[in-house]
């Protein structure tokens, strides 16, 4: 059962708080030495799951192994893991040395001032040694609490949104920052965070959790490019999700999609039903407009035609909203090659994207699912 | 100060407030205050220093005393009374460590185990505050009771053959070191309390992710995150245990359990020899401020100050 290639194997594991499940029936595995993300947003069970890998709550059910051997019964203190907490959890009567030694001494390492040392300087806080914890800033903070976890050298590394509490300048330096450090050290990291960017721009591998649930895993650029949920969808950037009809399976393996009276072509192995109703969706930044008497190119889906409600110029790109009557509001963005917007506020416009950007999911599902706005998380 | 710093909810890294905010608009603040302790502690306190140093009056009457500089009154009172001085100072340590004893695992109980149990926790703050509710005489009395050579402690002692045939609780230094650590107990609970309270539990969750066993936890993070009320704690009970002398009385006999507060006592109010009892009064003093000097060096809790 066990995978000697894993580091990390979770089977079935189920945590209800009474009659709340927190985690339901999860299954992951996390090969050696990958960066791995738990996205999702608060309350989606992330933390939960991370917790019970490293031992401070006690699956209702389920089974959990670390490099191939059973840990579901072992105390956190006997895991070959350590955490980076949320709140750095930093022990404010030790000095910064002393923290990160804290995890050696216990284990009666050799050579613990060497190590902590060399600790200390992946993480460019070689003077601070001496300092206690107070003295540092949020940015310091963190690093030490990483430096404390990953001296032990722990078969998974845990970190709980460890950049939730710094600005976001310092949390996109300490995002390459990470990256760098598992890269130098190769140890398997498993981070939870609620960031669909600081997941995408760091991890190898992600699960997007929701309701406890994975609802899909995979490379970023894959989950990106292919939700296979609504919720994936508009939670992983931003979609453009409509409902269709599926009237046509045609034989070169493309689903063919009434939209408010418009044929739009999913690849079949793009779609996740072939039959009834249907949510067609696909990324802003794959739509192009066509204005007039623009043709469209061949194999693009062309919807319209709506009009322009709302044109905001952002820099690298500028943000259209199309209202198409029957079918709903597109978002659409262009990027910046002349220097300016190129459709006017008000203007009619077709919409027009390459039908192999398409894709499907299942027409049970609410539209707006997972298009929780981020940046409330507390 | 320290006790406060103890007892309070204030983090110990309080930053000072710029310069131009403490300009001099705190000065009527502390009038009130300064008026008070001017009136009730200054003033006793330099007479009570110069009361010290008072004669005889010659052929004055008994309690008749006329100013001086007798520096022997010292050397006298010192002779005189050094047993009562040390055992005061030994029953306040002993009485301190068995508050630290049984007031530890409570305070712990009552703020990391019933942490998530808000009624529970009132509860017991509650109990522990209740007994002030009655007087501490009668309390103390109470204490006589129970262990009275008729009571049922006694009794039971005797059938368990604890306590040899003919032993007696009452008037003997068990009973003295039990009333006052009776009667200190909530002393030492409530500051070892508060500082638990504060104790943020991800604490403990972090040093068990860094292979700590729980007992580790605690005597690695738990322990020195608690000292400052441990401090706090131990000073609010052995002050004034040093000095106490009601349970001395009620609870002691008048021989080898009396303590120094039970002397000053009855030189004040009894033989009337107020030099002796001032010098006295001034050697408590001064040894409790150079024993709690030293105790809060070697605690290192700077901190705290």
């Amino acid at each position: 059962m066990a995978d000697p290639g894993a580091a990390l194997e979770i089977w079935g594991v189920t945590k209800r708080f009474g009659s709340f499940t927190a985690v339901d029936d999860l299954d992951l595995t996390i090969p050696r030495g990958e960066f791995f993300a738990l996205l999702g947003p608060s309350g989606c069970g992330k933390t939960t799951t991370l917790r019970m890998v490293a031992g401070l709550e006690k699956p209702t059910a389920g089974l959990l192994s670390i490099e191939g051997r059973d840990v579901t019964g072992v105390p956190p203190h006997r895991r070959p893991v350590n955490t980076v907490f949320q709140s750095y959890a930093l022990f404010p009567h030790l000095t910064i040395a002393e923290n990160v030694a804290f995890g050696l001494r216990r284990k009666r390492e050799k050579e613990i001032d060497t190590r902590v040392a060399e600790a200390l300087e992946l993480v460019e806080l070689g003077g601070m040694a001496q300092r206690r914890p107070s003295q540092l800033s949020g940015g310091q903070q963190q690093r030490v609490a990483l430096a404390r976890a990953i001296v032990n050298r722990p078969a998974v590394l845990l970190l709980d949104e460890p950049l939730g509490a710094l600005d976001l300048k310092l949390r996109r330096q300490m995002q390459l920052e990470l990256k760098r450090i598992q890269t130098e050290v190769g140890i398997t990291f498993v981070h939870v965070t609620h960031d669909q960017e600081e997941a995408m721009t760091m991890a190898d591998g992600v699960a997007v959790m929701n309701k406890g649930r994975i609802e899909q895993m995979g490379a970023p650029e894959h989950l990106y490019e292919l939700p296979r949920t609504a919720f994936v969808a508009n939670f992983l950037g931003q979609s453009n999700l409509v409902r269709g009809n599926v009237v046509e399976v045609r034989s070169d393996g493309a689903v063919g999609v009434d939209v408010g009276g418009n044929r739009v072509l999913v690849r079949a192995d793009r779609a996740r039903d072939t039959e009834g109703a249907v949510l067609v969706g696909v990324r802003p930044e794959k739509i192009t407009m066509l204005v007039d008497g623009q043709e469209s190119s061949p194999g693009q889906n062309v919807l319209g035609p709506g009009v322009v409600t709302d044109v905001s110029f952002t820099g690298v790109s500028t943000q259209y909203q199309v209202d198409v009557p029957g079918v709903g509001v597109f978002g659409v963005f262009a990027q910046n090659l002349v220097g300016a917007a190129t459709v006017a506020l008000g203007a009619t416009v077709r919409l027009a994207w390459s039908a192999r950007f398409t894709f499907g999911v299942d027409g049970d599902e609410d539209v707006r699912e997972g298009t929780v706005d981020v940046d409330c998380e507390p | 100060m320290s006790l406060i710093a103890g007892l309070g909810g204030g983090a110990p890294t309080q930053v000072a407030p710029p310069r131009e905010n403490r300009s001099r608009a705190y000065r009527p603040l502390l009038a009130p205050g300064l008026v008070y302790l001017v009136l009730f502690f200054v003033v006793p306190v330099g007479s009570l220093l110069a009361m010290s140093l008072y004669v005889k009056t010659p052929g004055g009457d008994l309690g008749d005393y006329s100013p001086a500089f007798r520096w022997q009154n010292y050397v006298d009172a010192v002779v005189n009374f050094y047993p009562q001085i040390l055992r005061s100072f030994g029953f306040a340590a002993i009485a301190t460590v068995a508050c630290l004893a049984i007031g530890y695992p409570i305070a712990y109980a009552i703020a990391v185990r019933a942490r998530n149990l808000p009624l529970v926790q009132n509860m017991l703050l509650i109990l522990v505050v209740a007994p002030f509710f009655t007087s501490f005489i009668l309390r103390t009395i109470a204490w006589k009771m129970i262990l009275a050579d008729e009571g049922w402690v006694v009794a039971a002692l005797h059938w368990l053959q604890v306590l040899p045939e003919g032993g007696r609780l009452t008037a003997t230094p068990f009973a003295v070191i039990c009333g006052l650590t009776y009667n200190f107990l909530p002393f030492m609970i409530l500051p070892i309390y508060a500082g638990l309270g504060r104790l943020d539990p991800r604490l403990l969750e972090a040093g068990a992710d860094l292979y700590a066993t729980p007992f580790t936890c605690f005597r690695k993070v738990t322990l020195p995150l608690s000292m400052p009320g441990v401090v706090g704690g131990t000073l609010l009970v052995s002050i004034p245990a040093a000095g106490d002398y009601v349970n001395a009385v009620l609870l002691g006999n008048n021989t080898n359990t009396a303590m120094i507060g039970q002397v000053i006592d009855q030189r004040f109010f009894r033989i009337l020899d107020y030099p002796t009892a001032a010098s006295l009064s001034v050697i408590l003093m001064v040894a409790i401020l150079l024993l709690v000097s030293l105790y809060i060096r070697r605690a290192g809790t700077e901190d705290l100050l």
